[in-house]
C-alpha cells in the first residue's frame, strides 16, 4: 500500500524553479510557502519579490505578489501593510538587496516596527550579477570585485544583520538559521512560521536570516558549499535567536549570547 | 454650497488630494513644499488614512508603490532634488501601471540650487523623468485654487488609464495664499470598487502579480508598445489648455503656471495700450495641447514664450508650431521671476520688429 510522505506544497506554483543545483533558494521558497499554507492564510498573503537571483519569486509563490525595486522591499511592504493590516506581508530579500542598497529601508522599517516579515537570504555573494562582493562577503573571500579576497582595508567588515538589528527597540523577532542539513531545514521552517505567527498577532517587525549556499558563485560543488556554510559562515554568523517576545512561552528567558569571531 | 477659504498652495493641493480620496501619503521634508507633509500628518488620520514620514524620498516613493498596488489613492510630494530621487520609483510605477499622484513644488536647480521658485524641471516632468520609455500626466496649475482642484482630475485620470499623474507647481504657487473654492464635494474612497488588478490576497487561481520586468525575449518590447497605445489615447483625448484673445492677436504670449500669470497680466496691460496680444497656456504639459498651437500657427506670426527656465517649455511650442511662426523667448531660471514690466517691454519690441530675441 502506498503512503504519501511528502508533497510539493500548493503554496508554490507549478513553474519549475530556475535556481542553480545546490542553491538554498528553492528550499527556502518551499519553507515559506509551507508556512503560509499551514497557517491557513494563503488567500490573505501578499509577497514582495526582490532584485537578484530570486527576482522570479513572483512566479513561484502561489499568492498575490509584487516585484519592486532593488532594496525597497521593506518600504513596499510598509505601504501594503498599512493599507491592508490584516494581510500576511512578507518581503523576500538577498544580502545585497537588504543589507547594501536597501540598508536604510531595512533599518527604518525595523525602527518603526512595521508589522511585516523579512525573509533574508544571506549567501555572502551577489548571485545573479555574477559573483560580486556582497556586504556579507567574508574577509578573505574572493569575488569578482574582490579578486584577491575581501580585505578590511579595501572593503571593510561583513555586516551582521541580526546583531545590527538587535541593537534596536523595534524588532520583535530576529533569528538566524541555515539550510545545510535536514535538521537545520526543520529549524529554519520553525523560525519562519514563528515570524509569520507574530505578524498575524500584530506584534511588529520580524526577520529571519537564512544562511544559504551558492555553489555557482562560490565556485564549489554543492557539497563543498555546504561544508563552507559550516566551516566559514556559521562561525562569523552564529545561528540562533537574537530577539523574541518574552511573553511567548517558546521564548528562552535569557538572551542568546553572540559569539565573538575567534 | 462650496465655501470660499483662503489657503496656501501647498495646503490646497494636500486638502484637494484628501477630498479626492487620498488615504496614504509618504514623504520626506524639503523646502518649499513642507506644508504638504505637515498638513497630511494630521489631516489623513482624521479620515482614517495613513501618513508616513519616510526615511528618504526613495523609501517614500516605494511605500507608494506598495500602497498603490492594493488600490489605495496615494500621494507623495517633494521639490526638485527630492523628485529626482523618486524618479526610479516613478518609472517602476509607470511600468507596473500604478495610479500614483505626486506634486513637485519646483525650486531652483540644478544641484542643490536654492529654494526659490523655478520651472527648471519641465523636461524631467514631461519626458518621463526616470529611465525607460514612459510618460506621466502633468498638470500645471497657475492659481492656488487650481492646486486645490487638480488632484481630483489627476486621480480620475490616474485610475482611468492606470498611469502616474502629477501636479507641477513652483515655490510661488506652493507658498502663496489665495482664495479657494473646491469645485467638487469630498469623495469617500470606500465608494470605489477595488480595481481588478489590485493586490488583495486571493485564491491561487485568481492570483495577481504586479511587476515592472519581463526578461523573456520580445516581451518587454510588447509591453512598451502596449504602454504607447495608452499614451497615444491620452495624447488624443486629454490635452487641456486655456486660450484668451486669440482671434485678433498679432502676438501670442505663452507660458505655464506662474509664468502664465505674468503673460496674462501683460496681455491685459498691453490690450489697454492697443497692443493685440493673445495668450495661451497649457494646463496639461503632458499631453501637450499641440493642436491649439498648430491652429494658431496658421494665422499668428509671432509667439513669445515666457518661462522660468533656460528654454525647456519652448521646445514643445516649437515642435507644435513646426516652423510656422517666429518664436521669441524670455527666460529667468532658478529664482528669476519675469516681471510684467519687462515682458511688456519685450513684447513691444517684438511687435515693432526687433529680432534680437528671436529663437526660431
Amino acid at each position: 500500500m502506498e503512503k504519501v510522505v511528502f508533497e510539493r506544497t500548493k503554496g508554490l506554483t507549478d513553474i519549475p524553479m530556475r535556481y542553480c543545483p545546490g542553491c538554498g533558494h528553492g528550499v527556502v521558497h518551499r519553507l515559506v510557502a509551507e508556512c503560509f499554507m499551514e497557517l491557513g492564510v494563503q488567500e490573505k498573503t501578499i509577497g514582495i519579490g526582490p532584485v537578484g537571483c530570486s527576482v522570479f519569486a513572483d512566479e513561484y509563490f502561489n499568492v498575490d505578489m509584487i516585484q519592486g525595486a532593488h532594496g525597497r522591499g521593506p518600504a513596499i511592504a510598509t505601504g501594503i501593510k498599512r493599507c491592508l493590516p490584516d494581510r500576511l506581508v512578507f518581503s523576500y530579500q538577498g544580502d545585497g538587496d537588504l543589507a547594501s542598497i536597501g540598508a536604510a529601508e531595512m533599518l527604518h522599517s525595523a525602527m518603526r516596527s512595521e508589522n511585516i516579515t523579512i525573509i533574508f537570504i544571506n549567501n555572502a555573494i551577489y548571485g545573479m550579477t555574477g559573483g560580486q562582493m556582497a556586504p556579507t562577503t567574508l574577509l578573505g573571500m574572493k569575488s569578482t570585485t574582490s579578486p584577491s579576497g575581501r580585505t578590511v582595508a579595501a572593503n571593510g567588515y561583513p555586516i551582521r544583520v541580526c546583531e545590527l538589528l538587535s541593537a534596536m527597540e523595534g524588532p520583535i523577532y530576529l533569528e538566524r538559521v541555515s539550510v545545510d542539513k535536514p535538521a537545520a531545514v526543520v529549524k529554519a521552517k520553525k523560525a519562519i512560521k514563528r515570524a509569520f505567527e507574530y505578524q498575524l498577532e500584530g506584534r511588529g517587525f520580524t526577520l529571519v536570516e537564512i544562511l544559504s549556499q551558492c555553489p555557482t558563485d562560490w565556485h564549489m560543488t554543492p557539497l563543498q558549499a555546504i561544508e563552507k556554510i559550516r566551516k566559514d559562515l556559521i562561525p562569523y554568523y552564529p545561528l540562533g535567536i537574537y530577539r523574541e517576545p518574552q511573553d511567548d512561552k517558546r521564548a528562552k528567558p535569557k538572551k542568546v549570547a553572540v559569539e565573538k569571531e575567534s | 454650497m462650496a465655501e470660499r477659504t483662503l489657503m496656501k498652495g501647498n495646503e490646497a493641493v494636500a486638502e484637494g488630494a484628501v477630498r479626492a480620496g487620498c488615504r496614504f501619503f509618504a514623504g520626506y521634508p524639503i523646502t518649499p513644499q513642507n506644508e504638504i507633509p505637515e498638513y497630511m500628518s494630521w489631516r489623513l488620520p482624521e479620515e482614517g488614512g495613513t501618513f508616513i514620514q519616510a526615511e528618504s524620498e526613495v523609501a517614500a516613493i516605494n511605500m507608494l508603490f506598495g500602497a498603490s498596488s492594493v488600490g489605495t489613492r496615494v500621494m507623495t510630494s517633494s521639490s526638485s532634488p527630492g523628485i529626482s530621487l523618486k524618479q526610479e520609483g516613478i518609472s517602476y510605477c509607470a511600468t507596473a501601471e500604478l495610479p500614483i499622484f505626486y506634486t513637485n513644488v519646483v525650486r531652483g536647480g540644478p544641484g542643490l540650487g536654492n529654494i526659490a521658485p523655478s520651472q527648471g524641471d519641465y523636461f524631467q516632468a514631461t519626458r518621463g523623468g526616470g529611465h525607460g520609455d514612459y510618460r506621466v500626466i502633468v498638470f500645471a496649475p497657475k492659481t492656488v485654487e487650481e492646486m486645490a482642484n487638480f488632484p481630483r482630475i489627476c486621480y480620475e485620470l490616474a485610475f482611468k488609464y492606470r498611469i502616474p499623474t502629477m501636479v507641477l507647481a513652483d515655490g510661488i504657487l506652493g507658498q502663496m495664499m489665495e482664495p479657494v473654492t473646491f469645485d467638487f464635494d469630498p469623495i469617500d474612497p470606500s465608494v470605489f470598487k477595488t480595481p481588478d488588478w489590485a493586490l488583495r490576497g486571493s485564491k491561487p487561481e485568481e492570483r495577481r502579480v504586479i511587476k515592472s520586468y519581463d526578461l523573456r525575449p520580445g516581451k518587454m518590447e510588447q509591453w512598451n508598445f502596449r504602454l504607447e497605445k495608452k499614451y497615444d489615447e491620452i495624447r488624443e483625448k486629454e490635452p487641456r489648455y486655456e486660450a484668451v484673445n486669440i482671434d485678433d492677436a498679432d502676438i501670442i504670449l505663452t507660458g505655464y503656471g506662474t509664468a502664465a500669470r505674468v503673460c496674462e497680466s501683460v496681455m491685459a496691460l498691453g490690450r489697454k495700450d492697443g497692443l493685440k496680444i493673445g495668450y495661451v497656456r497649457p494646463i496639461t504639459l503632458w499631453p501637450f495641447p499641440k493642436s491649439i498651437f498648430k491652429e494658431l500657427g496658421e494665422k499668428v506670426e509671432k509667439f513669445f514664450v515666457v518661462e522660468m527656465s533656460l528654454g525647456q517649455y519652448i521646445e514643445d511650442v516649437k515642435l507644435s508650431l513646426n516652423g510656422k511662426s517666429e518664436i521669441y523667448l524670455h527666460k529667468r531660471p532658478a529664482g528669476g521671476i519675469p516681471t510684467g514690466e519687462e515682458v511688456l517691454e519685450l513684447t513691444r519690441k517684438i511687435l515693432s520688429g526687433d529680432k534680437l530675441k528671436l529663437v526660431a
